[in-house]
């Protein structure tokens, strides 16, 4: 039973760290967006392999449906042209990226060998319901949910603010 | 039970959160730094879900909940800015981010 899940877990996880190395080296945002868009669907199918559908939902329907919705609105309202794709390729070339890619490889490499040197034992095959999920965050987590409501609240005002065009005089 | 070790669950948030770190760096757009953040903060989720689910409680998910609403608060308020941004100097150049006081 567990066999085609695992297959699962390894073609998404290649699936996502592919697609996302594409979103961040694009030249057109709008090429970065969409590849982005296939690195959280990927991510989602991770996290049902991982026995947590309502995350994998939720992935699908906010990350993947909502923030990349917005970001590709903001796109569209900037009206990015050829010009900003030259000006993106003069940036990006030449020696832009080698420094910050190998202090971030060196990082990651301590961090693998750190996971695979400790003691993280045991398999992900334990499914968590919705239900497990509910319960936990309407009862010892309800404080964390009003708060995330209160911070919710205050972005909404903010970009409200933030985007209003002020009068010209 | 032959299911997938933790370990490797983790090594995917760590690669997911090293190629947002790399992008946040090199990249000079304000609108792809913005999204090696949204990347950033997947890989974390990644971890958090994994650990979640190595020890059968919900704990992991509602974490992963929690990061899902700062990030959407986040986004909301920083791609305001980056539209006010773009309208005052007409580039999404994060290099002439100074000033903004003035």
């Amino acid at each position: 039973m567990s066999g085609p899940m695992e297959a699962a877990f390894y073609v998404a996880a290649a699936v996502a760290v592919v697609s996302t190395l594409l979103a961040i080296s694009r030249l057109v945002a709008v090429h970065a967006l969409l590849y982005l868009i296939v690195s959280f669907l990927s991510v989602a199918v991770v996290f049902y392999t991982m026995g947590a559908p309502l995350v994998a939902t939720l992935e699908v329907i906010i990350y993947a449906g909502a923030i990349l919705v917005l970001f590709l609105f903001v796109v569209m309202m900037l009206n990015l042209g050829t010009r900003d794709r030259d000006q993106e390729r003069q940036w990006f070339s030449g020696a832009a990226w080698l420094g910050p890619a190998i202090l971030s490889a060196i990082l990651l490499a301590e961090v693998i060998y750190l996971i695979v040197s400790g003691a993280t034992t045991g398999g992900l095959s334990a499914t968590v319901g919705p239900k497990e999920v509910a319960l936990a965050l309407y009862g010892p987590y309800m404080i964390g949910v009003e708060l995330a409501s209160m911070l919710l609240l205050g972005a909404v005002v903010g970009a409200t603010h933030l985007s209003k065009q002020e009068a010209r005089p | 039970m032959n299911a997938v070790p933790m370990s490797h669950g983790l090594i995917l948030g760590g690669i997911l959160f090293a190629i947002g770190l790399a992008g946040l760096l090199m990249r000079r757009n304000l609108l792809l730094i913005l999204v090696s953040i949204e990347v950033m903060l997947n890989g974390a989720g990644v971890a958090f879900v994994a650990a979640g689910s190595r020890w059968a409680q919900p704990d992991g998910q509602i974490m992963f909940l929690f990061i899902l609403a700062a990030a959407a608060a986040e986004v909301s308020v920083a791609l305001a800015l980056l539209v006010r941004y773009y309208r005052m100097r007409g580039t999404l150049d994060a290099d002439t981010a100074r000033g903004l006081g003035e």
